[in-house]
């Protein structure tokens, strides 16, 4: 009983962590590769779900909204781009993330006027309805199932492109050295464009998938965007296998906590105490892993090469 | 937009209307009557602040612009969920605006922090929606009155519900704040059987499947939530994607309602939450304003809406009874106090701590025929029910 607990909490700490990989990808990279702190990370999430919302109304299609909402999360990003963060480039990270802190406002107030305050919802695909049953009277979303998939799909092929292809070489010599790699002729600008669309779609491709799940709604991408950054402290900045690896990590260790960190209270806590005590520590369990990480390994469990 | 103070005059100071109604102190019934209305607007609960605010208008504009014979000037302000911004701007509507009355409020801890200066002021404090327990008891105050619930009352609905249904474990979770544990208890007022789990989750958690599997392996008849907002949107779809509505029943409140079903949709059909209102309760006031809410705003009105409507319904029917006069405050409470309009929740009286007496339904989701969903009657929880606080109120 308890070990089929077990094994659907690391299920969806699994599930929680993949979702974070895809947001933690594209900041990573962002942050990595070109120096820039991008704040607005998390409204980008939030945009590729409200995309989906409205693509989702137009076609009443699951994979057709995919599509259209990566391919304008694309569009959206490189807008943004070149309108504000090509800007700031150059400048100090305290100015980078006023810019990104003002898009946050922006963007937040924008879409509550354009499609309201309320939350929205679009369904997942049909193929994807219905449940694995786990437990008597309770079973595992395959939706979920799916969205832990594409997330590892998306991770292994982000590995490709960035291990074996020119681009992904490119990538990396600029998170090792940015000046050098300029030095060498290469066009910084280009790759930063190209870096910068795709970490904004990865981000839209998270929001897309999360859709079916949580509610979209103003502000959904705040959130997200903190354990973001976590994730990115702890496996370290501009790797994607410290941001895959530190994601899986923190969803574990946050649901697991959540699951069974009030229950661990009241072995030897009374029941009233351990329900104050036990949220509390298990809301503070993911910062505490990242002071424990810095602490440790101040640049990461996994710092990209050339960078300390 | 966000800073910024929204002023909406909804009725342009006609003062040769004004003339006609004038039956004592005509001097003061040429000018407009001036209601500050404190909403939160912003962030993800501002859909709550619209319908009050929506509900309200409706009603003004249905009565020609007018309450108790008074042309109106609405002064609409954004709180943002944040105690001391909204001490600041309403201490602007009442040092700079001079407003005769404050209305709305969406959340407690935005009461706490204007309870005292609204009332100090010796200004009429309407609340169209938190319902704090202090200001139901010991710090009960003659200038505020309340046209939604005292919030206890809403879960002890639910508590009463599952004790006579003779559910015999239920599961109870709530976000980990006040309002949340306020929630816990006010279900176990009335409900006697096994608990078998308290899970308070982060205020604005999104992700319930880890609490979801753990409802799943304690095997409750019933799971009582508070989740309000997005939470709430999140808790419905995801409790239906695991297929628990089969075996668990599901009791809320706040959770299924006129703001969060229209993204549940088909997920929420059948749950139960605890309501004074709902857009079908039959009556001829009721039928009129949600008849005309549709038509003006294209959608049903939330209970939120239908607090709003009242508010305003509540204000009308007080200034009138004093003939637009509002120089003697204790006619105008004791005008008030009677509550003298058609509530669109049907019984409505005030207790001697100026909550509702009024009576409280089982409710669930359901669909219309043109696909609307709303919240409709199971049966009558609670009749002409009153809170358990107004016996601590020595109203002064």
């Amino acid at each position: 009983m308890t070990g089929t607990l077990f094994a659907v909490q690391v299920l969806n700490g699994l599930q929680l962590g993949v979702l974070l990989f895809l947001v933690a990808a594209g900041l990573t990279l962002v942050f990595g590769v070109m120096d820039f702190i991008n704040l607005a990370h998390g409204v980008q999430y939030m945009l590729g779900a409200y995309l989906a919302v409205t693509f989702y109304g137009l076609t009443g299609n699951f994979f057709a909204t995919v599509v259209l909402a990566l391919a304008a999360a694309l569009v959206l990003g490189l807008v943004l781009e070149m309108l504000v963060f090509r800007h700031f480039y150059d400048r100090d990270h305290l100015d980078q993330v006023l810019a990104t802190f003002g898009v946050i406002l922006f963007l937040n107030e924008g879409v509550r006027i354009v499609w309201g305050a309320a939350p929205l919802s679009y369904p997942g695909p049909d193929i994807l309805d219905g449940a694995i049953p786990i437990m008597e009277g309770f079973g595992y979303p395959i939706y979920r199932i799916a969205l832990i998939v594409a997330g590892l799909a998306c991770a292994l092929g982000l590995w490709l492109v960035v291990t074996r292809t020119r681009v992904g070489m490119l990538i990396r010599a600029g998170a090792a050295n940015p000046a050098m790699l300029s030095a060498l002729g290469v066009d910084v600008r280009r790759l930063f464009m190209i870096v910068f669309g795709f970490g904004a779609m990865l981000a839209g491709f998270a929001g897309v998938m999360a859709g079916p799940i949580f509610s979209v709604e103003p502000g959904m991408g705040d959130g997200v965007l903190i354990l973001a950054f976590v994730v990115i402290v702890i496996g370290g900045i501009g790797s994607i296998r410290g941001a895959f690896l530190a994601a899986l990590l923190v969803g574990l260790v946050d649901t697991l906590g959540r699951s069974f960190m009030t229950d661990i209270f009241k072995l030897f806590l009374e029941p009233s105490a351990a329900n104050q005590v036990g949220p509390a520590i298990a809301s503070m369990l993911i910062y505490v892993l990242m002071a424990g990480v810095l602490f440790f390994r101040p640049t990461g469990l996994f710092p990209a090469a050339g960078r300390s | 937009m966000r800073r910024g103070m929204m002023a909406a005059t909804v009725a342009a100071g006609m003062a040769v209307a004004g003339a006609f109604g004038a039956v004592s102190g005509a001097a003061q019934a040429a000018e407009p009557l001036k209601v500050g209305m404190l909403l939160t607007l912003s962030g993800p609960p501002a859909v709550l602040g619209k319908h009050i605010q929506e509900g309200f208008e409706l009603f003004v504009e249905q009565n020609g612009g007018k309450l108790g014979g008074r042309d109106v000037e609405l002064i609409v302000v954004d709180d943002e969920l944040k105690p001391d911004v909204a001490l600041t701007k309403v201490k602007e509507l009442l040092d700079r605006d001079k407003v005769d009355f404050v209305a709305g409020i969406v959340f407690s801890n935005i009461l706490q922090a204007v309870f005292r200066p609204v009332t100090e002021s010796e200004t009429f404090l309407i609340g169209a929606n938190a319902g704090t327990s202090t200001f139901a008891g010991r710090a009960c105050n003659k200038f505020f009155f309340s046209t939604s619930w005292q919030n206890d009352q809403i879960h002890e609905v639910m508590g009463k519900y599952a004790q006579e249904k003779g559910f015999k474990k239920v599961f109870l979770m709530a976000p980990n704040y006040q309002a949340g544990k306020d929630s816990i208890n006010g279900f176990k007022r009335y409900y006697e059987g096994e608990v078998v789990d308290e899970v308070y989750t982060k205020l604005g958690n999104l992700d319930f499947s880890a609490e979801l599997a753990k409802i799943a392996a304690s095997k409750p008849d019933a799971l009582f939530t508070f989740m309000p907002g997005g939470m709430g949107v999140n808790l419905v779809r995801q409790f239906n994607q695991a297929g628990l509505s089969d075996s668990v029943t599901f009791l809320s409140a706040f959770t299924v309602d006129g703001t969060t079903l229209p993204a549940t949709k088909d997920a929420a059909l059948g749950l139960f939450s605890s309501s004074q209102w709902t857009p079908d309760l039959d009556n001829a006031a009721n039928k009129q304003f949600v008849a005309a809410y549709e038509a003006k705003y294209g959608s049903l009105p939330s209970l939120y809406s239908s607090q709003g409507y009242d508010a305003a319904q509540l204000i009308d029917s007080g200034v009138a009874a004093v003939g637009g006069d509002l120089s003697d405050k204790d006619a105008v409470i004791a005008a008030l106090e009677k509550a003298d309009f058609a509530s669109v929740r049907g019984d409505f009286s005030y207790n001697n701590n100026h909550f509702p007496i009024q009576d409280f339904y089982l409710v669930k989701a359901v669909k219309r025929d043109d696909g609307a969903y709303h919240t409709t009657v199971v049966e009558k929880v609670f009749d002409d029910y009153g809170d358990v606080y107004a016996k601590d109120c020595r109203m002064n």
